[in-house]
């Protein structure tokens, strides 16, 4: 089965970046599988239409972040997601990710007891979702 | 990078008439890269080009191509640099095939295979006479003949000015291509954004002929940025903000376009007590557009060593 990225110019979002973001979905939702094969960088570059480097940088991110792997002369592959940063790391990442949405909901004119019961719901449904035991140990 | 770069020009002028057209520019152009040379309409894109190629004499400064002198370019550096012009000059009265064997006598190093590749990229017959062929398949044959020497410098001066989408499409897609020779480097100027943000690794931007920017494209993007501030009551008056390109004034917001954006800017803006910060991304397009527009201060000029602080 094959993967079909599609990109758009002209969004807010770089091309490298809606890369990275549609395997990152499509491994969230099941469309890719570990050990399902990407194309070459080159292969992606003339499909989509777009300068190699960009690619290649997306191809580097989404190594960098444990989601793929090259395998030398055989290509590049989704592998089992690694815990690569450090909890420090992870937690400068959070940080932003709860401030945008802290702050959108205050703009809303939500109460944080609404929030947090919200919070509760919807981290319910995701753990559920995930069969029940959380990714991190 | 310590290679040398492929075009590198110091303080290159030129005057039309005690008017400049090009001026003070510093560009360098690293070998392998595709790189956009964007402004808009008579920013003096074209008599860039032109001097580059010794086509034109500066007025002041000068540069290298390929390590040569611009003023004396030899003919054998010459041969590995390919120009496609804007108005793509053919002999209407020669078919396809003669075009490609007449252009071919000029070069040693003529490739055949590239020439029948790239027209028959664009659907072309090779008995088709050229004073027949549409804008797109002129600019198909042009591409054809420019490409067949194999030239390791490409400069194409608005390649898909007046083309069909279809047949931008293609001349994109031969772009993609041809960076499959990694040394090749492409110099293009062009005014469809979304083809530089497709292909290009770097961009320059000139502005009333002067060089504004000249770095990596993502360098640019990310340092293009929009801040939204919202206020309970009406904004209060914006004090001097370093970077601002444009600001809009709403009801209880300011939306402040910056470049450079860093801490500094964030703390002169948390001065203005705003209930809420949000910084927002722009598109390519709105970024270029707020960076050339009228409004807000034009001193800055932006670079790699500027972009690594």
């Amino acid at each position: 089965m094959k993967f079909n990225f599609t990109i758009s110019t002209g969004s807010k979002v770089a091309i490298y970046k809606q890369i990275t973001d549609q395997v990152w979905m499509a491994v969230a939702t099941g469309k890719l599988a570990v050990g399902d094969q990407l194309p070459s960088v080159r292969a992606l570059a003339e499909e989509l239409v777009v300068n190699p480097n960009t690619i290649a940088h997306a191809y580097s991110d989404l190594t960098r972040d444990g989601l793929i792997e090259a395998r030398a002369g055989r290509g590049v592959f989704i592998v089992q997601k690694r815990k690569v940063y450090t909890a420090e790391e992870a937690w400068r990442r959070l940080e932003p990710l709860l401030d945008a949405a802290i702050g959108e909901a205050m703009a809303l004119d939500f109460t944080p007891q609404e929030l947090k019961v919200a919070f509760d719901q919807k981290l319910d449904l995701w753990t559920q979702a995930k069969g029940g035991s959380p990714d991190h140990e | 990078m310590n290679e040398q770069p492929v075009i590198c020009t110091r303080d290159l002028t030129r005057y039309f008439g005690g008017k400049p057209a090009v001026e003070g520019l510093n560009l360098e152009v690293p070998r392998g890269s595709v790189f956009a040379f964007l402004g808009r309409n008579g920013s003096g894109k074209t008599t860039t080009i032109r001097m580059l190629l010794g086509l034109m004499q500066p007025t002041r400064g000068g540069g290298t191509i390929l390590g040569h002198n611009i003023c004396a370019l030899p003919t054998a550096a010459r041969a590995r640099i390919g120009y496609l012009t804007e108005e793509h000059q053919l002999y209407g009265w020669m078919n396809v095939k003669e075009c490609g064997d007449f252009q071919s006598r000029f070069y040693p190093r003529w490739n055949e295979k590239v020439f029948r590749g790239v027209v028959g990229h664009f659907h072309l017959r090779m008995t088709a006479r050229v004073k027949d062929l549409s804008r797109g398949e002129r600019a198909g044959l042009c591409l054809g003949l420019t490409l067949a020497p194999e030239p390791e410098l490409l400069i194409l001066d608005d390649p898909t000015l007046g083309l069909d989408p279809v047949a931008c499409r293609s001349l994109v897609e031969s772009m993609v291509y041809l960076t499959r020779r990694s040394d090749r480097t492409i110099f293009f100027s062009s005014h469809q954004l979304a083809d530089v943000e497709r292909v290009a690794d770097y961009i320059a931007i000139l502005d009333h002929s002067v060089l504004r920017a000249c770095c990596p494209l993502e360098t640019f993007r990310n340092s293009v940025q929009q801040v939204r501030l919202r206020f309970p009551g009406a904004p209060p008056p914006l004090p001097e903000i370093p970077g601002l390109l444009q600001a809009f004034r709403a009801e209880g917001e300011l939306r402040l376009t910056c470049v450079h954006y860093n801490g500094a800017t964030e703390t002169a803006l948390r001065a203005l007590a705003p209930e809420q910060l949000e910084l927002v991304p722009l598109s390519l397009e709105d970024a270029f557009i707020s960076y050339l527009g009228d409004r807000g201060e034009k001193s800055f000029i932006l670079s790699e060593t500027e972009a690594e602080l």
